[in-house]
């Protein structure tokens, strides 16, 4: 038996019914196509096209199109990869995690930030690819027998390690979000003019969900599984990617902290970018009622957690380096990071490493910026909260740009040192990247529900506004009668067989 | 030929479980529910089997967990031993993410392809729906007229349903057959009283 108390905040306002929620939902996908669409959309695919031609031309004439250089060989494209993959983690810890630990919040936002999910390990997913150099011979990452030996991949390798990883996690994601999706296309199917062209479309991709009990009973069941396999798998994600850097001998990057480090950094970028798309969503969309500010709240709880992990991760880091007493370690966090022109380098009597401002902007970014949400006002405010999204993925990029390039530009050879910088490519394939994301997902927000329209709707009873409020006045009243609620719930049950004055709070099972 | 049903349809998901428990009391059989939530002790109420597609997926994860160590161990020790900075050819540490993703591949996928052919789930076979209205804000409780065929069964059906909160009851031909449910065993005590 489960009892939401009157003092949780409501997560759905408004005084919806169900079928309320069917329509506020479900009309974002139907009627005229709107203007801030269209334009959002032509904006959002010229800049993918930026991205495609940038790759083409990649393709065409090689990598050394790039930056990148014999000492800096992992720059760019590999920070972008990183970035990409961290913002794909907000997703799975949405619907998985928060599914197991039962916080209600999720059905407000789980279906977006799982689209997210995907489009951004797509996005990923081409960095890796392209920085192969001949992608037309990319399936040799594959095990698989083959004519040359055969010469098999290196199982001891974590760049294997993440081929697996990364088309595991894209697969797992895929068909959790697809199967949930199911009951909610089945929705707006049944909402089209029977014989319709729409009719058809979302029949086929409803894949004739009825909602029978025994489909519901399953659903529950894969659900479950599905989120209680997702949860390692999306601790193990980044912590493979982590394993990239940490397995290797270069200073800065062979660090045991960095899986939980990685895990947690990508998480805090997944909800800033979560944040930042659904605060614009909720706004177009005229979602307030379903993401109110009790979600943005509880969003920016998990970023001040989060941010502040990363922030310890940051200090442990440095501070091991030093207390090591290791030459070389010493020499990538003072030299090649910490150093600034001004306080720093000062301090430490050294000359200002070369990419000072790359450090200093990750930790103003990631560290200070995310302790504002220490204050409730703060958490709450929607203006504050939009712009700190914004603030942590850029410091997060930088954290990746940090550990990367840092590391490397400066080798165990200082004939071989080297500065990097970016050419218009790079840059045009990362910028491209953002292009296809967007346009994923505003085509996402136009043809699926946005929101989970049967989880929504599941939480009702026990999470909207006019019931909680009804079971608040129930309580006052018996408080002032001077019946303890056990009391009451007790001799319900007894006289009625249930619980049932309470709204159906009380034998509605969470 | 077309198959009839009486339909109930109700506007709440409580008063849709109490009447599933009163029709289970009385002695019906509920052919099929149609929710538009997953409603919690539904499929309690109505007797039905309990799912084991959790034990599909522990056997498709047993699988990939086998795919993974045996197929590493055949090809990097049996095929190609190729010694990779000192460590043995059996390297099982070096195994454990591939096993882990390949574990976690395998089930998910191996359960997802299960749920979507044990529900008849298919792109191409237009489905046929028993009321538009049970995907938005409506409740259908669905009895079966094979079953119940004599006349005062089907008249006491409709008056049971309106008893218990029904705001309409309808009758519904389908040219397909609804798939039948499990039911657990404890039911047929219950389904052989009624006659």
């Amino acid at each position: 038996m489960h009892y939401s108390s009157p003092i949780r905040e409501p997560l759905i306002q408004g005084n919806r019914t169900y079928a309320d929620i069917t329509e506020d939902i479900a009309k974002g996908t139907e009627g005229k196509v709107g203007m801030i669409w269209v334009v959002a959309t032509a904006i959002s695919a010229v800049v993918a096209l930026i991205g495609v031609l940038s790759i083409a031309y990649t393709v065409w004439k090689g990598i050394g199109v790039w930056g990148a250089n014999r000492t800096v060989d992992w720059a760019w494209d590999i920070t972008n990869f990183v970035w990409w993959i961290g913002i794909g983690h907000a997703g799975t810890l949405i619907s998985a995690i928060l599914l197991l630990f039962r916080q209600k919040w999720r059905t407000g936002v789980n279906r977006a930030a799982e689209a997210m999910t995907i489009f951004a390990v797509i996005c990923a997913g081409l960095f890796p690819v392209f920085h192969m150099g001949r992608v037309w011979i990319g399936f040799f990452i594959f095990p698989y027998p083959n004519t040359r030996g055969p010469l098999w991949v290196n199982f001891n390798s974590p760049l294997l390690w993440d081929v697996f990883a990364i088309s595991t996690y894209f697969t797992v994601s895929l068909l959790f979000w697809y199967t949930g999706l199911l009951p909610d296309i089945a929705t707006v199917r049944d909402r089209t003019k029977e014989g319709s062209f729409r009719e058809r479309v979302y029949q086929i991709l409803s894949f004739g969900w009825t909602g029978t009990a025994k489909q519901w009973q399953r659903f529950e069941s894969l659900s479950l599984i599905l989120a209680g396999l997702s949860t390692p798998l999306v601790l193990s994600v980044h912590s493979i990617v982590s394993f990239d850097f940490a397995t290797s001998v270069i200073p800065g990057w062979h660090t045991t902290i960095f899986p939980p480090y990685f895990v947690a950094g990508a998480i805090f970028s997944g909800f800033a970018m979560v944040l930042t798309l659904m605060l614009i969503a909720r706004k177009v969309m005229s979602l307030e009622n379903y993401i109110t500010i009790a979600h943005v709240e509880s969003m920016n709880k998990i970023i001040v957690l989060t941010g502040s992990i990363v922030g310890i991760a940051y200090i442990t880091e440095f501070f091991t380096a030093w207390y090591s007493v290791n030459t070389f370690e010493r020499w990538v966090f003072i030299r090649n990071r910490v150093a600034d022109p001004y306080i720093f380098g000062p301090l430490f009597g050294v000359e200002p490493a070369p990419y000072w401002w790359a450090y200093w902007s990750m930790m103003t970014c990631n560290v200070i910026s995310p302790q504002f949400f220490w204050i409730k006002a703060l958490r709450r405010n929607l203006w504050v909260t939009f712009i700190l999204s914004l603030v942590i993925n850029v410091g997060m990029w930088f954290e990746r740009f940090v550990i990367i390039v840092t590391s490397l530009h400066r080798d165990f050879l200082p004939s071989s040192w080297a500065y990097y910088s970016p050419t218009w490519v790079e840059v045009g394939i990362y910028v491209g990247t953002m292009g296809i994301f967007m346009t994923f997902f505003l085509i996402f927000c136009r043809t699926l529900p946005v929101v989970a329209i049967a989880e929504v709707k599941s939480i009702l009873k026990t999470s909207g506004d006019q019931y909680i409020a009804k079971i608040g006045q129930e309580e006052t009243d018996l408080h002032n009668r001077g019946v303890s609620l056990a009391d009451k719930a007790i001799h319900d049950v007894e006289h009625h067989g249930h619980g049932g004055h309470l709204a159906g709070a009380l034998h509605h099972k969470d | 030929m077309k198959h009839k049903y009486i339909v109930g349809i109700y506007d709440d998901d409580d008063k849709l479980v109490d009447a599933v428990k009163r029709f289970a009391q009385e002695g019906y059989r509920v052919h099929e529910c149609y929710t538009p939530f997953p409603v919690h002790g539904l499929d309690i109420a109505m007797n039905l089997q309990d799912t084991r597609l959790h034990t599909a997926g522990f056997v498709y994860g047993a699988t990939g967990t086998l795919t993974a160590v045996i197929t590493m161990t055949l090809i990097q020790v049996m095929d190609w031993p190729l010694i990779v900075g000192g460590k043995p050819f059996f390297a099982l540490p070096s195994f454990v993410p591939i096993t882990f993703e390949l574990t976690v591949l395998f089930a998910a996928v191996g359960m997802t392809v299960t749920y979507y052919l044990r529900n008849g789930f298919s792109i191409f076979k237009p489905v046929e729906i028993v009321d538009r209205r049970t995907t938005d804000c409506k409740f259908a409780l669905v009895m079966c007229c094979k079953q119940y065929n004599k006349d005062d069964e089907q008249q006491a059906i409709r008056q049971l349903m309106r008893e218990t909160g029904a705001e309409e009851v309808n009758d519904r031909l389908l040219n397909n057959e609804l798939l039948p449910n499990l039911y657990k065993h404890g039911d047929e005590h219950a389904h052989a009283a009624h006659h």
